[in-house]
């Protein structure tokens, strides 16, 4: 019975994470992670811990996921175009490579396991009460720190993430002289074709357009309105 | 919770080499996904397929040394895991505010 359940995750986790990096649409790769992170959480039910594997569906395929979701339909990530002739060669190279790393992984691993054969679960590995003491004696000080890593990790975040300001803006216009090159390479990177709209470009739009934003630039800096101004370019003059 | 552990020692019980393989298997995939993939969510997710084979392996361990070690360190690998994923996503975010793509092979400022 347990052999059966072994074998039916292990294979759906393998074949669902080769979905995820195979697929060329990030929403299906990312569906398919869940099915993968699913099968791995059954694994580490069978494995005696069922703590862990909640923490992996509530955290993993419940938040972290609906964020990558998030994030995907937000910026509009469209397919990949296929690999070109060019690049047949380092697909092949990274297949083999992870090929040799995993041998090397598991020559590696396998003898830490010992030889000796598996001991039948004790409770005492199952119990939720005994790791949450082991939790917050022993390992009370790194709990902590990773507290403190997921505050930081917030507002790291909100930094990076969010719109610019005005005053930023008149910064990037005066160190945009020198770099009219990479603008130009940026306004002929776009990913969406002419005359698609993304959400981001819609959610900029709905909160202040780009012609107050470039007026404000106008007024704080005097330059010129460059290329790789977000949403200064018109998405008819991109090709 | 007594009952389902006899059941499950009275069946026939899976090596815990079987799931080393399938962890090793699973970090290959997701190395071989990193290293071709060519958008940044793509690659992203391919991290998080290896971050959870060294979450399978840590549990394996954990199980065949019978210590709760492991599977405390899984904990704290998901925790830096969500705060990986949130850093990494705004990231995406602003490249593409300025550049208009996360094609990694056009994100290519630092080479000039």
């Amino acid at each position: 019975m347990e052999t059966a359940v072994f074998l039916v995750f292990a294979l759906l986790a393998l074949g669902s994470s080769l979905v995820v990096v195979a697929h060329k649409s990030p929403i299906y790769s990312t569906l398919s992670l869940v099915l993968t992170l699913f099968s791995v959480a059954v694994l580490f039910v069978l494995l005696g811990a069922p703590f862990i594997a909640t923490l992996q569906l509530l955290i993993y395929a419940g938040a972290i996921l609906v964020l990558f979701l998030f994030v995907i339909m937000l910026l509009n990530v469209g397919r990949e175009e296929g690999i070109p002739g060019g690049h047949r060669a380092q697909l092949v190279a990274a297949v083999l490579g992870a090929l040799a790393f995993a041998v090397a992984l598991w020559l590696l691993l396998r003898p830490a396991l010992g030889a000796a054969g598996t001991a039948p679960l004790t409770e005492e590995l199952v119990s939720l009460s005994g790791l949450a003491q082991e939790l917050f004696a022993e390992y009370l000080l790194p709990f902590e720190i990773v507290g403190l890593l997921l505050l930081v990790a917030v507002i790291g975040a909100t930094v990076v993430a969010r719109r610019p300001t005005a005053d930023e803006l008149a910064g990037g216009v005066l160190a945009a002289g020198g770099a009219a090159g990479i603008g130009g390479v940026a306004g002929a990177g776009g990913m969406g074709g002419p005359g698609s709209l993304s959400a981001l470009d819609e959610l900029e739009a709905a909160e202040s357009t780009a012609a107050s934003w470039a007026a404000d630039a106008d007024r704080a800096g005097g330059g010129a309105r460059p290329a790789s101004f977000p949403g200064g370019a018109e998405p008819g003059a991109r090709p | 919770m007594s009952s389902t552990i006899h059941l499950v020692n009275e069946s026939l019980t899976v090596p815990v080499s079987w799931y080393l393989l399938l962890s090793v298997a699973l970090f290959a995939v997701g190395t071989a996904g990193a290293l071709t993939r060519r958008n940044g969510i793509s690659i992203f997710l391919s991290i998080e397929v290896m971050l959870n084979a060294a979450n399978l392996a840590l549990v394996a361990y954990s199980r065949q040394l019978d210590q709760r070690t492991g599977q405390i360190l899984v904990f704290f690998v998901l925790a830096v895991a969500a705060a990986e994923a949130a850093v990494g996503l705004a990231l995406f975010i602003a490249v593409y505010r300025q550049r208009r793509t996360i094609d990694i092979n056009r994100i290519n400022l630092m080479r000039h």
